[in-house]
C-alpha cells in the first residue's frame, strides 16, 4: 500500500515536472545581426553590474520596461552571457525566454501556452511553430508598435463599372 | 381520341431524340467538347470519384492554358470528427488588414475590377460595439491602431444554420460535414439570393472575369475553395478549405501580426478554440438570428 502511495507520488511529481518542462518549438529569436553568441565579445570582460548609460555598445537599446527597477543583469546572466537568468537563478536558453517573461506575466504566459496569446503557424494538428514573446514584443521596449495599414477596399465609384 | 394528332408519349420521344441529336452534334465538334462536358457536369455532391477525377483533369488543363501555371486541384473530403471553428480576439485586432490581403493572395481572388475581398475589417467607436450601422471599413489613417476605436474583421461565419444555403434555388451551396459552407462554382447560377440572405455580408459576386497577376497565382487549390472562379458566380471565405483539410492554419491566421486570429477543431477538447470558448468572454455576431455561427469573437483582456 505504502509503496503504491510513494510510487504514485513520484509519478505525480514526475508528471508535474514534465508539465513545467513542456517544450515549445520556436523559430530563432530575433537577434540583432551578428550579435549572438554574446560571449564572443563578453568573454573575459569584467562584469559591471552598475546601472549606467551604455556609451560604447548597445546604444540602440532604450530600456522602457520597468526601467526604474531593472537593469541588464536582472535577466541576462553575468557569468554566462549566452544564457538568460530566472529569478530562481536557473539559467535558460534564449529560445526558452518565455519562461523569463512568464515570471511576471503569468496570465499571459498561461494563455500563450494554450495558444490564445501570441501566434502559431504550421500544422495545428501536428508540427507547429510558436512565436516567442520577443518576436512581437521587443523585451527592452515591449509595447507593440503601431503599423501602417494595408490600403482600404475600393469604393464602388472607384471601380471601372462604378457610377 | 382519334382526332388527336400526337400523344404525350410522342412529344416526349421527339424532344428527347432531338436533344440527343443536339448533344451528339455538340459532342462531335471538338471545339465545343470542353463546353459540352462542362454543361453536362453534375452537381459536386452527385459526382462519383471517377467523374470528379475527370472534372479535375479538365479544369487543371484549362487553368494551365489560361494562367500558364501548374494547378493541383484537391477534392479532399471532410475528415471524420472535425468541426471547424474560428476565434477572433477583439482586444488585440489593430485593423492593419494584413489578413485581407493574405486571403486575397491565398484564394486567387480578383485583384481589381472586380476587387474581391472576403474579409471586411470594420472600425467601430469604442463603446459602440453593438452598433454595426455606424461602422466604417474604408478607414485609412497613417498608423493603426487609432485612439478611441476598435476593429472587428467580419467574414463568412460558417453558420451551423446558414440562411444562405436555405435560399439557394439550385443547391449550389451547402454545409459540409466538417461545418464549412462551400459553393460549387460550376453549379452557381449567379442569382445572388445567398448574398441577400447572409446577415454578415459574407459573400461576394464576381461581376467580371477575375483578374489575377500570373506570378501571384496559387496553384495549390481545392475544388470547393480557392480554384480560380469565373464571371457571374458568388464566392466566399471557406476557412481556406485547401489548407485546413490538410491540417494547416488558414492564411489569415498565419498572416495576422498580432495573433488575433485563432482556429481549431471544435470537437477536440485540447484545441485552442475550445480553450478560448471555455475560458474567455465570447460572443457570436447577431446571435439573435439563430444562425449559430462557428465564428467566436472574444476578449482576452
Amino acid at each position: 500500500m505504502r509503496t503504491t502511495f510513494i510510487l504514485s507520488l513520484l509519478f505525480l511529481c514526475a508528471y508535474g515536472y514534465g508539465k513545467t518542462k513542456e517544450e515549445f518549438p520556436v523559430p530563432r529569436p530575433p537577434f540583432t545581426e551578428g550579435i549572438f553568441p554574446c560571449s564572443s565579445c563578453h568573454e573575459g570582460m569584467e562584469v559591471n553590474p552598475k546601472k549606467r548609460e551604455l556609451k560604447e555598445e548597445h546604444r540602440s537599446i532604450k530600456l522602457r520596461h520597468g526601467e526604474n527597477f531593472r537593469w541588464c543583469l536582472d535577466c541576462h546572466d553575468g557569468q554566462n552571457r549566452d544564457k538568460l537568468k530566472l529569478v530562481s537563478g536557473e539559467l535558460i536558453d534564449f529560445t526558452e525566454s518565455y519562461m523569463l517573461c512568464g515570471q511576471c506575466h503569468g496570465t499571459t504566459y498561461r494563455d500563450w501556452k494554450a495558444g490564445i496569446h501570441g501566434k502559431r503557424t504550421g500544422y495545428f494538428s501536428g508540427k507547429k511553430m510558436y512565436f516567442l514573446c520577443v518576436h512581437c514584443h521587443d523585451p527592452h521596449n515591449p509595447k507593440f508598435k503601431p503599423l501602417r495599414p494595408e490600403p482600404p477596399p475600393m469604393k464602388p465609384k472607384e471601380t471601372k463599372h462604378g457610377r | 381520341m382519334a382526332d388527336k394528332l400526337y400523344t404525350r408519349r410522342d412529344v416526349v420521344k421527339v424532344i428527347s431524340f432531338s436533344l440527343l441529336a443536339g448533344s451528339g452534334l455538340l459532342g462531335s465538334s471538338c471545339v465545343n467538347k470542353e463546353a459540352t462536358e462542362e454543361f453536362l457536369q453534375r452537381h459536386y455532391l452527385e459526382m462519383t470519384e471517377d467523374e470528379k477525377k475527370r472534372v479535375v483533369k479538365r479544369l487543371e488543363e484549362r487553368y494551365r492554358k489560361d494562367y500558364g501555371v501548374k494547378f493541383n486541384i484537391s477534392t479532399e473530403a471532410a475528415k471524420k470528427g472535425t468541426l471547424w471553428g474560428y476565434g477572433l480576439d477583439l482586444s488585440r485586432c489593430i485593423g492593419c488588414r494584413r489578413c485581407v490581403y493574405a486571403c486575397v493572395r491565398e484564394n486567387n481572388n480578383s485583384r481589381h475590377d472586380p476587387q474581391v475581398h472576403l474579409i471586411r475589417v470594420l472600425r467601430l467607436k469604442k463603446g459602440n460595439l453593438i452598433n454595426l450601422e455606424h461602422s466604417e471599413h474604408y478607414y485609412n489613417p497613417e498608423h493603426v491602431p487609432e485612439e478611441g476605436f476598435i476593429y472587428m474583421p467580419v467574414q463568412c461565419q460558417h453558420c451551423e444554420n446558414p440562411p444562405c444555403v436555405k435560399v439557394c434555388p439550385v443547391k449550389a451551396t451547402w454545409k459540409e460535414p466538417d461545418g464549412l459552407v462551400v459553393v460549387d462554382y460550376n453549379w452557381c447560377i449567379g442569382c445572388r439570393y445567398c448574398m441577400a440572405a447572409c446577415p454578415y455580408k459574407g459573400r461576394v459576386f464576381n461581376w467580371a472575369e477575375p483578374k489575377i497577376p500570373k506570378e501571384e497565382i496559387n496553384g495549390e487549390v481545392h475544388y470547393l475553395g480557392n480554384r480560380p472562379r469565373m464571371k457571374n458566380v458568388v464566392e466566399k471565405c471557406t476557412f481556406c478549405i485547401q489548407r485546413v483539410r490538410s491540417g494547416r492554419y488558414p492564411a489569415c491566421v498565419e498572416a495576422c501580426p498580432t495573433g488575433t486570429r485563432k482556429f481549431g477543431n471544435l470537437l477536440d477538447q485540447e484545441s485552442e478554440i475550445r480553450y478560448l470558448i471555455e475560458n474567455k468572454r465570447v460572443f457570436r455576431l447577431k446571435e439573435d438570428l439563430n444562425t449559430e455561427p462557428k465564428f467566436y469573437y472574444f476578449f482576452s483582456l
